[in-house]
């Protein structure tokens, strides 16, 4: 196994290009420039396609059309570029294109600032377009999960069918770090993926039978009526309630209180847990690894009986992590919160603090 | 007996829905007749716009992608850059290729990504009832410019093909119209020619059709092509503007 010394954009990059990817649309935005121009650099050597498109919307476009072809295929931009590129997200969502879409997030509303932030999280895993499709969503917490996860999204858009998205952030995409790269998918793994997707893909008929069709509410290269096909990916998205979830916990069994975060944050809280449990404290903690489907189950087998409450920290205010954690927790523990916003970093020191405050209120 | 004319084999055999007198489908049928001629039907991938030009689907039995509106040149440029052998048309209508599309092709025309555009310009938004596109003539009464097309509120008409032309990266751009039997042959001409600059990899082409709306622009059929044979072809010349 090859250990590098990356950074995170590169680092998704490399395991992006290592999963097969071969084609990059993007737009230049702050803090995720190093992903294009890793690619840039890259693509041509495994003979794939770099495209820089002359906006988000049209790179998002252009994502579309090579993954209608039936290559791996992956953009990335930040917050408010992910927004322009909501337009195609939502036709890929419509016409079921396996693509990977990967926001490294910053602050906002609107431009926000160029620092990280995780603002995005009801975009990301309710809202990323019209229509209320939903997309699995992977939380990174460390330069060496995004690699992972990169490099799993794109089987997962393949087996379903379906764009997925990873959800990181300016820390963990400008971070430096030693990561464990994943082996290069082979060319003939590759080349029999493409020639299994010709059934659907749009790249001249060839000789089949019938024409390959494209569209929202078309499936697998065909039509089908609008409300059947909302209710297949419903039924998909319910699949993934058993399938997809991921998540993990520690100290759970034992905890009086509970903290939860997701991607960076959860790292973070995670140094707090321990300080914590060093402290005397009996402190639990749950993080979602995929944020969308949400890990329900994480939360509903907790001892409420022992609970003197649960913290959420997140880097957005106002909170959005938040209310999926009060939604399943439904009022059986007071939730906290140790929230920073508009590109401030959250500190290990206000989630111990907002920990102790909570632990106390009992 | 010799055979001298018959229904392009690429269009379905199902009734075309579009309005009495329209020139879409001639300007369709002649692009799937040349893509028969040509044998290029089972190569091509149509990339098409929002609007009345995504009823051609209905209508013609090609690989095709429905692409949000405005975007159609950007997804033919990655489509033709990820399968170099598929040959990527796009048909799109005005509102779609020059105002909402308009930066996507005029980068793919700049970038001269190797595509061919098929742009029917009949000087209004048909599907959505008729409403100020870019190209409507002045003085030109639409459902959101009822007192007439005003240059000083609404600016004037785009000439795409001038616009483009001002471009290094087009190899192939004309203007053609299927106003009557004699300019059907040129832009059956263009078409071929277009779609040959693309075989033969010289990058991006584009067809104009300059083409009519009888529904919209409350004209009978008949009345339409003496529209826009006096009004759209003077702000609009016919001819080739570019061919490398």
């Amino acid at each position: 196994m090859e250990r590098v010394f990356m950074k995170g954009c590169q680092a998704i990059a490399e395991a992006a290009i290592r999963a097969g990817c071969r084609f990059f649309a993007g737009y230049p935005i702050t803090p995720q420039n190093e992903i294009p121009e890793y690619f840039s650099r890259r693509l041509p050597e495994v003979g794939g396609v770099f495209l820089q498109g002359e906006s988000e919307t049209a790179s998002a476009a252009m994502l579309y059309g090579a993954g209608a072809t039936g290559i791996r295929a992956m953009t990335s931009s930040s917050s408010c570029g992910i927004s322009l590129m909501s337009e195609a997200i939502g036709w890929m969502a419509g016409a079921c294109i396996p693509v990977v879409i990967c926001n490294v997030s910053r602050g906002g509303p609107g431009i926000g600032s160029i620092q990280p932030s995780q603002q995005d999280y009801f975009q990301a895993t309710k809202a990323s377009g019209n229509g209320g499709f939903r997309m699995l969503v992977f939380a990174p917490s460390t330069v060496q999960e995004a690699v992972d996860m990169t490099y799993r999204a794109f089987d997962l858009a393949q087996k379903y069918k379906y764009p997925v998205y990873i959800l990181t952030d300016g820390f963990t995409g400008e971070m430096m770090e030693p990561v464990v790269l994943p082996p290069m998918r082979s060319e003939e793994f590759l080349a029999a993926e493409r020639k299994a997707n010709e059934a659907w893909a749009v790249r001249g008929r060839g000789g089949a039978p019938k024409a390959h069709k494209i569209r929202c509410g078309t499936r697998f290269g065909v039509r089908c009526p609008l409300e059947q096909k909302n209710k297949e990916d419903w039924e998909m998205y319910e699949r993934w309630k058993k399938d997809e979830i991921e998540y993990e916990t520690d100290g759970t069994e034992d905890a009086e209180l509970i903290i939860t975060a997701y991607g960076i944050s959860a790292r973070i809280a995670r140094s707090a847990v321990s300080i914590l449990r060093k402290e005397g404290y009996k402190v639990g903690f749950i993080r979602p690894i995929k944020i969308h489907p949400f890990p329900e189950i994480a939360y509903e087998q907790l001892d409420y009986s022992r609970l003197r409450g649960i913290l959420c920290a997140e880097m957005s205010i106002p909170p959005q992590f938040t209310y999926d954690v009060e939604a399943v927790v439904r009022k059986r523990a007071p939730i906290g919160t140790c929230l920073r916003s508009g590109g401030e970093i959250i500190e290990r020191s206000a989630i111990i603090e907002a920990a102790k405050k909570l632990y106390g209120a009992k | 007996m010799k055979k001298i004319y018959a229904r392009p084999k690429g269009l379905y055999r199902n009734i075309n829905g579009y309005c009495p007198g329209c020139l879409h489908s001639a300007a369709g049928k002649i692009i799937m007749s040349v893509l028969e001629e040509m044998d290029l039907l089972d190569r091509t991938a149509m990339v098409d716009g929002v609007g009345c030009c995504a009823n051609n689907d209905n209508y013609m039995d090609l690989d095709a992608i429905g692409t949000p509106h405005g975007r159609a040149c950007a997804t033919a440029s990655a489509i033709k850059r990820c399968s170099p052998e598929t040959i990527v048309i796009t048909y799109q209508g005005d509102g779609d290729l020059a105002s909402i599309g308009l930066a996507e092709t005029m980068l793919a025309a700049n970038r001269g990504d190797n595509i061919t555009v098929f742009f029917i310009n009949n000087a209004n938004y048909g599907m959505t009832g008729g409403q100020m596109a870019p190209t409507t003539l002045l003085d030109m009464k639409t459902t959101t410019t009822p007192f007439g097309r005003n240059p000083k509120e609404h600016g004037y008409p785009m000439d795409m093909c001038k616009i483009l032309s001002a471009l290094r990266g087009p190899s192939y751009i004309a203007r053609v119209t299927c106003i009557d039997v004699p300019n059907v042959r040129k832009a059956r001409q263009a078409v071929k020619d277009a779609l040959q600059h693309q075989v033969d990899g010289k990058g991006f082409s584009m067809v104009e059709f300059v083409s009519n709306c009888p529904t919209n622009w409350g004209l009978t059929p008949l009345e339409s092509l003496r529209f826009a044979k006096e009004r759209m072809l003077a702000e609009y010349p016919l001819g080739v503007y570019r061919n490398l």
